[in-house]
């Protein structure tokens, strides 16, 4: 066993909090900010970004919700393509510009190294690279919706994509191809650091959740995202080469297409999840004031699912044609993911039960997670049965189940986090009454615009129609409200963070009383993370954080919650 | 790529502890120039195994069609040429030993033999490239073309080109009906053949401009004399072994 502190430091010698250089003043100009190799000041830059695009995003689905207030063609148009590209656009925008990167690249990024005690991501170049690839595909997906649109679906499904669409797919389809490799990068970046700059002392299962999960989802943007690569490639030769190894005119295989795009973007849904799931476990952790329950559980749980997610992208074809046995053989592995995410439900709940619960707004997204990822999770099941998803195939109540993992789990995650780690990116304190409110409102308006959305689809109402039967006008109303109950929220609770930059410095450096590696830190940090060598505390020992009056913040105990005092993770250490 | 080779490089080969707050070449957030390679290391290992997934497509889509359609790969591969392919993979693995060469000139700091060796593969990329020139010209006269651009009618039976003039000789496009007769009276069709074939042999053809754009990044580096120290070049070389010899 090696030894957990760092030799030679004892306690953290920081500068008065809000007073000193932080990354944020240490530099100015927008050079210092495009061409930094901060890993702080890149995640800032994703997060607004992100953002923005999420606003896009969210506006092209309140653009498609109105369409759907009346059954007949209308409010918004009448026109089937201007519909078409609006879904695809929505689908396209929050699928390759906000969820996929959303959590590595604006959280992971940003408490990542500091979580390791380290300076900087270990390639800091290939970050900022990142970065810009990630700008450079996000301009071409806005150049394909002002120059021709996008009407395929964010699937890009052959044949209609290569041959029948007269869309700028190409443009589009390249920009999502630049968008992988800004994430492959990213995790290239994430698993480097990981495995290399670990401080002495800290053995894997030592470290934050979240770094578990950041590093599940890195294996699997290495590993899945080339396929995604060379088959939006083909995809583009296809349409302007004419190739025709999709096209079944010139002894092609459309169905093969389907094949490489789920090998991709079915462990893609693992990209979009497993770092909520992170996000989840810290929030769980530090507002229940309680030990994580079953730590190596949830750890290996996440690798767990990383792996099984490379067997299933088969249960996105029950109907495409496959092979009887196949389609069993994929079912039954589609039902074997549900293993590891309930595993981590119940650790969360665990770790829930007897915990002093404080119900802070990164709190109530966290609890909304659990609500929302138990309905997501298990409307999945339906779906995974071959009996059932011949029935509920492209209706609506796959719409409801994707929504409920990508924009209830996944997006509320982020949303969580961002409030948690909002104090520490930018040392300001926002006002939780109102984004408690707001939490309360994303919740009650996202079931409210996903649940009818269910009830509808086992009626047997298909997705991507802007003219649909008058049965279902009920259904479509009480979603369409709820996505605007949603949408005000989520503009509220973002104005509400955006808002407090205008005002001082006012955060402490722990304000939720964290146990992890970041909280020790300044608020915000600064440039190089740790002014000294950082201690290194066992990051869920939370009974070793207390409410000091004086600083107004929680500290750590003297000498308490440092590694070497739980047994746990020793002997790997 | 750059960046991971340009991460500097411990003094003595085993990356030893001392001195390394006065090493220009360690960059700030690495503890050690011994962390600092092995980060490097990593990272280009990495990168290439998504390199081989990337190719792993074009290998899956090769052994879906080899296998629901044998007898196009049988007729369709008379049409390639093996002396010329078997000189270009003997120009891919000479090359892959000048860059291994290199790879230990760097290490053993010889500038000479590594440039030796740098220009070596950078003139063996070249010479593959003119190689595949000269066998993708003859496929686009024949008419070997993936897809949609493939000329049947150019390797129809010799009676049908007689009937329709078409010699060795010809140039230009076959008008479209004539195409159809001829793809219908051969049954089978090798267009699929020729998108794989272009698919996979050009993209590896972009991967070595690629990689004569990085040796040769690295040959002005050697020929200013910067930093033939051991880690950068390892690091940034291995990469590059992989990539030229894909």
């Amino acid at each position: 066993m090696t030894s957990i502190t760092v030799p030679g430091s004892t306690a953290i010698e920081r500068p008065e909090h809000g007073r000193g250089e932080d990354y944020l003043n240490c530099d100015k100009g927008w050079r210092s900010w495009l061409l930094t190799l901060d890993h702080k000041r890149i995640g800032v830059m994703y997060m607004i970004a992100i953002t923005f695009n999420f606003f896009l995003g969210g506006i092209m689905a309140l653009l498609v919700r109105a369409e759907l207030w009346t059954h007949a063609p209308g409010p918004i148009t009448t026109d089937g393509v201007i519909y078409n590209n609006l879904f695809t656009l929505h689908g396209a925008i929050m699928v390759f510009l906000v969820i996929i990167p959303s959590i590595p690249a604006v959280l992971g990024n940003f408490v990542l190294p500091i979580m390791l005690g380290a300076k900087d991501v270990a390639f800091p170049r290939v970050n900022l690279m990142s970065f810009h690839l990630y700008m450079v595909g996000t301009i071409m997906l806005v150049m394909a919706i002002l120059t021709g649109g996008l009407d395929t679906g964010w699937t890009f499904y052959t044949p209609y994509s290569s041959v029948l669409s007269s869309s700028s797919v190409v443009m589009a389809v390249m920009g999502a191809f630049i968008l992988g490799f800004s994430s492959i990068f990213t995790g290239l970046n994430f698993i480097v650091t990981i495995h290399k700059m670990r401080p002495k002392g800290m053995g894997y299962f030592r470290m934050p959740l979240f770094l578990w999960s950041i590093y599940a989802t890195a294996l699997i943007q290495i590993l899945a995202t080339p396929v995604l690569g060379i088959t939006l490639l083909l995809l583009t030769v296809e349409r302007a080469l004419g190739f025709g190894i999709f096209d079944p005119k010139l002894g092609g295989d459309p169905v093969l297409f389907q094949h490489f795009f789920w090998f991709y973007s079915h462990p893609a849904v693992y990209i979009m999840i497993l770092p909520g799931m992170g996000v989840i476990s810290e929030l769980i952790s530090t507002f229940s004031r309680r030990h994580i329950f079953g730590y190596r559980f949830i750890a290996y749980s996440s690798i767990m699912i990383a792996v099984f997610g490379f067997l299933v992208w088969g249960h996105h074809m029950f109907t495409s044609g496959q092979s009887e046995l196949v389609t069993a053989i994929f079912s039954a592995l589609t039902f074997s993911v549900s293993i590891p995410s309930a595993i981590k439900v119940f650790n969360w709940v665990a770790t829930l039960y007897k915990g002093s619960i404080s119900l802070a707004s990164p709190m109530l997204y966290a609890l909304s997670f659990l609500f929302l990822f138990g309905i997501g999770g298990l409307t999945g099941l339906f779906l995974g049965a071959l009996a059932t998803d011949m029935h509920l195939h492209d209706t609506y109540f796959v719409v409801a189940h994707f929504h409920y993992v990508m924009m209830g789990s996944a997006l509320v995650a982020f949303i969580g986090g961002i409030h948690y780690w909002w104090p520490k990116m930018f040392g300001r304190m926002f006002n939780d009454r109102i984004a408690r409110l707001c939490a309360i409102g994303v919740f009650v308006g996202f079931n409210l615009t996903f649940f009818p959305q269910f009830l509808a689809g086992t009626q047997g109402m298909p997705r991507r129609y802007h003219e649909y039967k008058p049965e279902f006008e009920g259904y479509m109303r009480w979603s369409t409200i709820g996505a605007f109950v949603l949408g005000i929220s989520l503009f509220v609770a973002f104005y509400n963070l955006f808002s407090t930059l205008r005002k001082e410095k006012d955060a402490p450096d722990n304000p939720w009383g964290g146990a992890t590696l970041e909280w020790t830190v300044s608020s915000p940090p600064p440039h190089h993370n740790f002014d000294s060598e950082p201690t290194i505390y066992d990051p869920y020992a939370l009974d070793a954080v207390v409410w000091n009056p004086e600083t107004r913040s929680f500290e750590h105990k003297k000498d308490a919650g440092l590694l070497e005092e739980s047994g746990e993770g020793a002997e790997h250490a | 790529m750059t960046t991971i080779g340009d991460v500097g490089q411990p003094h003595d080969g085993h990356g030893g502890e001392h001195g390394h707050a006065h090493d220009p070449h360690l960059a700030h957030h690495f503890d050690t120039p011994q962390q600092q390679y092995d980060s490097a290391k990593m990272g280009m290992w990495t990168f290439l195994v998504t390199e081989i997934l990337f190719f792993s497509g074009l290998f899956c889509a090769y052994t879906v069609y080899r296998h629901t359609h044998p007898e196009i790969f049988l007729g369709a591969s008379k049409f390639l040429d093996k002396t010329l392919g078997a000189v270009n993979t003997m120009v891919l693995l000479f090359s892959s030993m000048t860059m291994a060469w290199a790879v230990r000139c760097a290490q053993l700091e010889q500038r000479r033999g590594l440039i030796i060796n740098l220009a070596l593969t950078i003139v063996c990329a070249f010479g593959f490239m003119g190689i595949k020139y000269v066998e993708y010209s003859h496929k686009f006269h024949d008419g070997l073309l993936p897809g949609s651009h493939y000329s049947a009618a150019l390797h129809a039976s010799e009676e049908f080109k007689a009937a329709h003039h078409i010699d060795e000789h010809f140039h230009g496009h076959v008008p479209a009906e004539v195409e159809r007769e001829a793809l219908e009276l051969e049954q089978v069709n090798y267009r699929t053949f020729f998108s794989v074939y272009f698919g996979m042999t050009g993209l590896h053809g972009i991967h070595v401009l690629a990689g004569i754009g990085v040796l040769t990044w690295l040959l002005v580096r050697a020929l200013r004399g910067r930093s033939t120290g051991t880690t950068s070049w390892s690091s940034t070389t291995s990469g590059s072994t992989g990539t030229s010899s894909t």
